[in-house]
């Protein structure tokens, strides 16, 4: 963005609601928007406590724990659905169906089948991102130069090799756009589970601050959470522009 | 056989026996289209043997079926008097679109099909360098596919086919993707190499000239139903050089001949 002839660094435009933010704050309007100064001077105070730092790992464990299932069942799932037109047409209206739903409305149902603890946040977080990384793994097979698994085939691949050497390379850069999208929607899914579950992680916190009015502190967790949010997929996005290198050029 | 087989002109009565790669009576249907029908022909030895014809006249079809890539309706393939039953050891192709791992170099491409034989990495990279020079890429070892020309690209795939020491060289139009100057480069490249190499190419392509070129046999295929409708070896001026052959008048007359049978089928 060009102002006045300069040129301003990424996002500056996120200080012009940054002090609309303080305004309506200092206003007094509603006890529900306190100052920005306010909230991140609440953070600050809050970012070293203990209760805040477990609530960060319980978090971080859910997520990570919850990507990863998401991916180690996701992508070869899906890769094989590209691969088999049998496979394809059993599972492709269920991995329709979970991508287009209100996944929230499943958490109570996992609760009562997984307890109210971190499995169930776990899994909420794999069915929040598993659907997508699904649905691109097998349009990155489906994609591929035909002729490449005739090559494979022609020099004698088995199976367990085409997979390895032909069909996950090929389709690799879409994997990376799919993990990208479901990563962002585990976070999603990660903060659902321990707001419904509500005694695990940021869901006390916020179960915790919202009912005692602390409103401050409310916004400096959830300014926490938006960060951690849009940094993982910066990053995500960042890291595919360098493995996608050749997308462009096959 | 119901095909009808017109008597070929310039028959060298050769090596009958010597033929590596039979065709016997195939036939291939994709659905309601009759791809081939009752398709006899053979391949001998050592020799370039072109597949001609119009489009839809199924001779990829025919040439993936060598290659075992597609299962015949009916009828068979013998390989080295062996029935193919799928891929082989005794046969490497050459894909049309080049068929290389873009996220590969060179290097790895032209060894990758001893990869998948299961060939210790020193000794596979010590082939493929071998094969790279002889193609004339020495020195785009460690390059990747993007980086290089569409005629450089078809030299690796060339190279991959050659480096696993396939017995039959299975070529599907593998020059069409080049340009016409990379094409003429390449046509008398695969002359000193089908002379040099003891192996046997079976070379699909839709260009006359190209197959009059560089073919010691020529099979006429013919659409709907497909069949051999002629078979032609070129004689005399296959032992001229390179720089000869387009003003060979047999090499004229050939050409002139296979396009006046062709005409008609062309839209």
């Amino acid at each position: 963005m060009y102002l006045f002839g300069y040129k301003l660094p990424g996002m500056s435009s996120l200080l012009v609601w940054g002090a609309l933010w303080e305004l309506i704050g200092r206003l007094d309007l509603t006890f529900f928007v306190p100052p920005l100064s306010k909230v991140i001077a609440t953070l600050f105070s809050i970012i070293g406590t203990p209760a805040f730092l477990s609530a960060l790992g319980d978090t971080a464990y859910a997520f990570v724990m919850g990507v990863l299932f998401a991916v180690v069942i996701g992508v070869p799932v899906g890769i094989l659905m590209g691969k088999n037109r049998l496979l394809d047409e059993l599972l492709l209206p269920w991995v329709n169906i979970f991508l287009s739903a209100p996944l929230t409305a499943l958490v109570p149902v996992l609760m009562v089948l997984f307890g109210f603890g971190v499995t169930t946040i776990i899994i909420t977080t794999t069915l929040f991102a598993i659907w997508i990384i699904i649905l691109n793994s097998r349009a990155g097979v489906m994609q591929m130069n035909r002729s490449l698994i005739e090559m494979a085939h022609c020099f004698g691949a088995s199976p367990l090799e085409a997979f390895t050497k032909i069909y996950f390379w090929a389709a690799l850069p879409e994997i990376l756009g799919g993990i990208r999208i479901g990563v962002i929607r585990a976070v999603k899914g990660v903060i659902i589970g321990q707001l419904l579950v509500s005694i695990v992680g940021f869901g006390a916190l916020f179960e915790l601050y919202s009912s005692n009015f602390l409103m401050s502190h409310f916004w400096a967790v959830l300014v926490v959470l938006f960060a951690l949010a849009f940094t993982i997929s910066e990053l995500l996005a960042w890291l595919e522009r360098r493995v996608a290198f050749y997308a462009a050029k096959r | 056989m119901p095909q009808t087989k017109k008597k070929p002109v310039h028959l060298q009565e050769a090596q009958a026996a010597d033929n590596v790669v039979s065709v016997r009576n195939v036939s291939k249907s994709y659905g309601d289209v009759e791809a081939l029908r009752n398709l006899t022909l053979d391949f001998p030895r050592g020799q370039l043997t072109s597949l001609l014809g119009p489009s839809g006249c199924g001779k990829t079809t025919l040439l993936k079926i060598i290659a075992g890539l597609i299962e015949a309706d009916s009828g068979e393939v013998l390989v080295d008097g062996k029935t193919v039953t799928g891929p082989g050891p005794d046969r490497s192709f050459v894909f049309q679109d080049f068929a290389l791992l873009p996220w590969a170099t060179v290097l790895r491409n032209v060894a990758f099909g001893l990869e998948l034989r299961g060939v210790a990495r020193a000794e596979r990279e010590d082939t493929a360098r071998r094969f790279i020079k002889d193609v004339g890429l020495a020195g785009f070892e460690n390059s990747y596919p993007h980086e290089l020309s569409g005629g450089m690209r078809q030299r690796v795939g060339l190279a991959r086919a050659l480096s696993v020491d396939a017995d039959v060289i299975l070529m599907d139009e593998p020059f069409s993707a080049v340009d016409e100057q990379t094409r003429r480069k390449f046509q008398e490249d695969l002359l000193s190499l089908v002379k040099n190499e003891s192996k046997t190419f079976i070379f699909v392509t839709h260009s006359i000239e190209e197959a009059v070129y560089v073919s010691d046999q020529i099979a006429i295929l013919l659409p709907r139903p497909s069949r051999v409708s002629e078979i032609i070896r070129p004689g005399s001026f296959r032992q001229k050089s390179v720089e000869n052959i387009r003003r060979d008048s047999e090499y004229l007359d050939i050409v002139d001949r296979i396009w006046a049978s062709l005409r008609s089928y062309v839209e």
